[in-house]
């Protein structure tokens, strides 16, 4: 059974899938903000027309208008995860899940727009010169029962998502941290003992999920968090309200109250928004963005690099294990073509690198183009003539079949055949993770050093391209034992240089996720990629 | 005549009663041949192997098929229908959850239904072939050709965008703004309406030309009379057993209406179910479903039976 819409590339799918991937991580090597730094990179002004430029990283857009004003009750809509939400901040999945938690709950680090981690409950962490054991302080803080956060509340949080039986996304995350050896030095301050050098262990503090909960809480159904809000009502699928926390440490936020309401197909979204139901829609489609963008009626916000969007080749087994022809591939592909057809042009054309915009991206790479000539030459070279490859595809992700027509049609310039074969999209993720050899694939913004070890190491749990290659896990291991940011900056280079010359991920764009605003909603960040810290930040926000 | 009617009825019950139990192992071998499972899809995108396996363990979804099945089955046999494999929250409290507004909008549409079909199509009867009956029949075929989702995008284009007389969505609640059911009740009843009225003119010309109404209009009984206590009785018996489907589809009807117009109700919970393989809310749903889909044409052929007695009902 499918939805609906099945006909429309369903962006407001409740799919788990293709929404946020895991998020972990940043850097930041040795030191640590201070509070009032992070608390300045928030979200600043910005009524809702202008699309920023192009993501600065950390800052915040120009606040258009003014003097925040206190009051009132913010609707925001999000493609819900139905009947079978919880505010176990721990079992997050959808932007839905994300947005809820946030709310009432924080991490000890959060994202910043360039993917580096920033300081959140934590006040600074600091490592010892062996880079494999790392001191957190935190700040001062207290849950909306009136205790404080202590590291106590810390480590049962993390041993909770640790635990083997429980499957939490963001175990795999915390998979360094040996929480058996770790210890709390005193209230505040927690002492972790790593499993091995770790030069980005403040990206575990920001992972995606890595939320800290009150020591001993297994029931969440009326949830105490240290979150900018707290608890009010709950109905799972339908909508959170949560009210302003007046102790909340970063400054009680604008808004008296909030209300997160699910609606899972775009149009919906859209049409609330539009009739005022709702004063923000997230995740709307290019055609709507493009419809209503002039219109006045309500505010457009794109926010850049939130999604990467590529196909990966199995790099053993044929004919990607021969390295001439992913070459010709890479070199087969119009990125702009695919961006202005499969994104409706809101997006920005990829090298076949992650993370554009993020800490570490080498953009001084040379931007590749199309090279039929070449490509064929490529696979002439390999033996590879009037090849046939099939790729999977699955309307799992906005733009996924469309691109894969896209990209079938340019390769049959270069004399290639690819059959597009559309698969399930529940299962998807799985399916293409071991099965076939070629498939369309997407993910949310993330540090860089996360997507390589997640997905580009011998021993990553999500290598999709089936990369397996001692030499560079030497590297990356030598990077994470790394103290100088620019020695390690350079090992990133080395590791990024080799996958741009033969990796596995065709990286062709990078999506903007795109939220209506009302036009009395002020202070939306226009820079935070989705899932980062200034993304749905709702304490920042409010209504003129 | 009464005992015949009541061994009749005593027949469709048990027949019902075994439909009702085929519904959930029919539903269970189906989700089963469904690839993947729930651990597949709360893996999500983040589909590591390991994490597959132990939210497969967590689940007990390791254990054989027969196994599970058994479980719910001894489960619904003391009255519980289980609780949900990704939540954990009870069967029952989803249903109860999505009842309401599903009932609201079904019942809004069905107590509408009657009175307009019927109406309608005695309108176009009254003169075969006139003006008025062509007005109504290509109108009624027309609308009826428009798919659901369609038409409510295009209502909520002019009225809810263009116009703004109504709300477009359900978002904030039912009962808080009751003008939200005006337009999924419209788009429900769209097709349902026209069906309906179709069949109700055809069966009145053809009971109006039909030789005892002939003959009773021969013999004096004015026309009005025949028309009403003659005519109409034969011409709803179709008509009911037609709305007795009309209800079953509803179903899937109110799945589209609920998505377009974010109504939380039973559509919503059942495509949520399947989509993420949470097997005990699929077959809650599907005994659900079964049972209301037995007993309302159940109801439709003993009205049927009622109306015109000597029409055979198949059993």
């Amino acid at each position: 059974m499918d939805r609906p819409h099945a006909s429309r590339p369903a962006p407001g799918s409740p799919n788990p899938a293709a929404r946020p991937a895991a998020r972990p991580i940043a850097r930041r090597t040795l030191l640590v903000a201070s509070a009032g730094a992070a608390g300045a990179a928030g979200a600043l002004g910005l009524a809702a027309c202008s699309p920023g430029p192009a993501g600065t990283p950390g800052d915040a857009a120009p606040g258009a208008s003014g003097t925040p004003r206190r009051g009132g009750r913010l609707r925001a809509l999000f493609a819900g995860g139905g009947a079978n939400e919880t505010l176990d901040p721990h079992l997050v999945n959808l932007f839905a899940d994300a947005a809820r938690a946030k709310a009432l709950y924080e991490k000890l680090a959060d994202s910043g727009s360039d993917l580096a981690a920033v300081p959140r409950l934590a006040a600074e962490w600091e490592p010892n010169a062996g880079l494999d054991t790392w001191t957190v302080r935190l700040r001062e803080a207290v849950f909306h029962d009136g205790r404080p956060v202590t590291a106590a509340d810390v480590l049962y949080s993390y041993r909770r998502i640790a635990d083997p039986k429980r499957a939490f996304r963001a175990r795999a995350s915390l998979e360094p941290v040996d929480l058996a050896a770790s210890r709390a030095i005193d209230a505040r301050t927690v002492e972790f003992r790593l499993k091995r050098p770790y030069a980005e262990f403040p990206n575990v503090l920001a992972a995606f999920g890595a939320y800290i909960v009150p020591e001993g809480t297994e029931d969440f159904q009326h949830p105490v968090g240290s979150g900018p809000f707290s608890f009010v009502s709950f109905r799972p699928g339908t909508s959170l309200l949560v009210r302003r926390f007046d102790g909340y440490w970063d400054g009680a936020p604008h808004l008296d109250e909030l209300e997160i309401l699910a609606a899972a197909e775009e149009s919906a979204r859209a049409n609330a928004l539009l009739a005022g139901q709702a004063e923000y829609a997230h995740e709307l489609t290019p055609a709507t963005a493009r419809a209503h963008e002039r219109g006045g009626r309500i505010g457009i916000v794109r926010l850049r690099n939130s999604a990467m969007q590529g196909f990966v080749m199995k790099t053993d087994r044929p004919p990607f294990d021969d390295v001439r022809v992913r070459q010709a591939f890479f070199l087969i592909a119009d990125r702009q073509e695919l961006v202005d057809g499969a994104l409706s042009g809101a997006g920005e054309i990829g090298n076949d690198l992650f993370g554009k915009g993020a800490q570490y991206y080498p953009a001084g790479l040379p931007q590749r183009a199309q090279d039929l000539d070449r490509a064929r030459a490529l696979l002439r070279e390999a033996g590879a003539e009037g090849l046939k490859v099939t790729l999977d595809t699955s309307p799992v992700a906005a733009g996924f079949v469309e691109a894969a027509g896209i990209l079938k049609d340019q390769a049959a310039k270069a004399g290639v055949t690819v059959e597009v074969k559309v698969g399930s999209k529940d299962t998807y993720w799985k399916d293409i993770l071991d099965g076939g050899v070629f498939a369309s694939y997407r993910s949310g913004a993330l540090p860089v050093e996360s997507h390589i070890s997640q997905r580009l190491l011998s021993g990553s749990t999500t290598n999709a391209t089936h990369w397996r290659r001692p030499d560079f896990d030497d590297l990356y291991t030598q990077a994470q034992s790394t103290a100088d940011p620019a020695a390690r900056a350079a090992l990133y280079e080395r590791m990024q240089r080799r996958l741009y010359d033969e990796g596995g991920f065709l990286i062709w764009g990078f999506a903007d996720w795109i939220v209506g605003t009302a036009q009395r909603l002020r202070g939306v960040s226009a820079e935070a990629p989705a899932n980062t810290l200034d993304w749905a930040r709702f304490d920042k926000v409010w209504l003129a | 005549m009464t005992t015949p009617l009541r061994g009749w009825a005593r027949r469709r019950l048990l027949l019902g009663a075994g439909q009702i139990a085929a519904v959930p192992v029919l539903v269970f071998v189906l989700t089963e041949a469904l690839p993947g499972d729930a651990a597949v899809t709360i893996a999500g995108d983040d589909p590591d192997p390991a994490r597959i396996a132990a939210i497969r363990a967590a689940l007990r979804l390791d254990r054989p098929a027969v196994e599970r099945f058994a479980d719910w089955a001894g489960e619904l046999v003391h009255g519980e229908l289980g609780r949900s494999l990704v939540s954990g929250r009870p069967v029952a409290d989803y249903l109860a959850d999505g009842l309401a507004p599903t009932v609201l909008l079904a019942s809004v549409t069905l107590v509408l239904l009657v009175p307009v079909a019927v109406g309608l199509g005695m309108l176009a009867a009254r003169r075969e072939g006139g003006p008025l009956d062509r007005a109504i029949s290509t109108a009624t075929l027309g609308v009826y050709a428009v798919p659901e989702f369609a038409l409510g995008v295009l209502l909520t284009a002019v009225f809810a965008i263009r116009l703004g007389w109504l709300p477009p969505t359900a978002v904030g609640g039912v009962r808080e703004q009751p003008a939200v059911l005006v337009l999924p009740v419209v788009v429900l009843l769209a097709r349902p309406v026209c069906s309906v009225a179709r069949l109700v003119r055809a069966g009145l010309i053809e009971a109006m030309a039909a030789p005892y109404a002939v003959h009773a209009l021969r013999c004096g009984v004015p026309p009005a009379r025949v028309r009403w206590t003659h005519a109409l009785p034969n011409a709803l018996a179709p008509a009911a057993q037609q709305l007795a489907r009309t209800a079953d589809w509803l179903l899937c009807g109110v799945i589209v209406a609920e998505a377009l117009f974010v109504i939380p109700g039973l559509g919503t919970v059942l495509l949520d179910a399947v989509a993420a393989r949470d097997v005990p809310v699929v077959q809650g749903l599907a005994v659900l479903f079964g049972v209301v889909t037995v007993v309302l044409n159940l109801a439709a052929d003993l009205v049927a039976r009622r109306l015109a007695p000597r029409t055979e009902v198949v059993v």
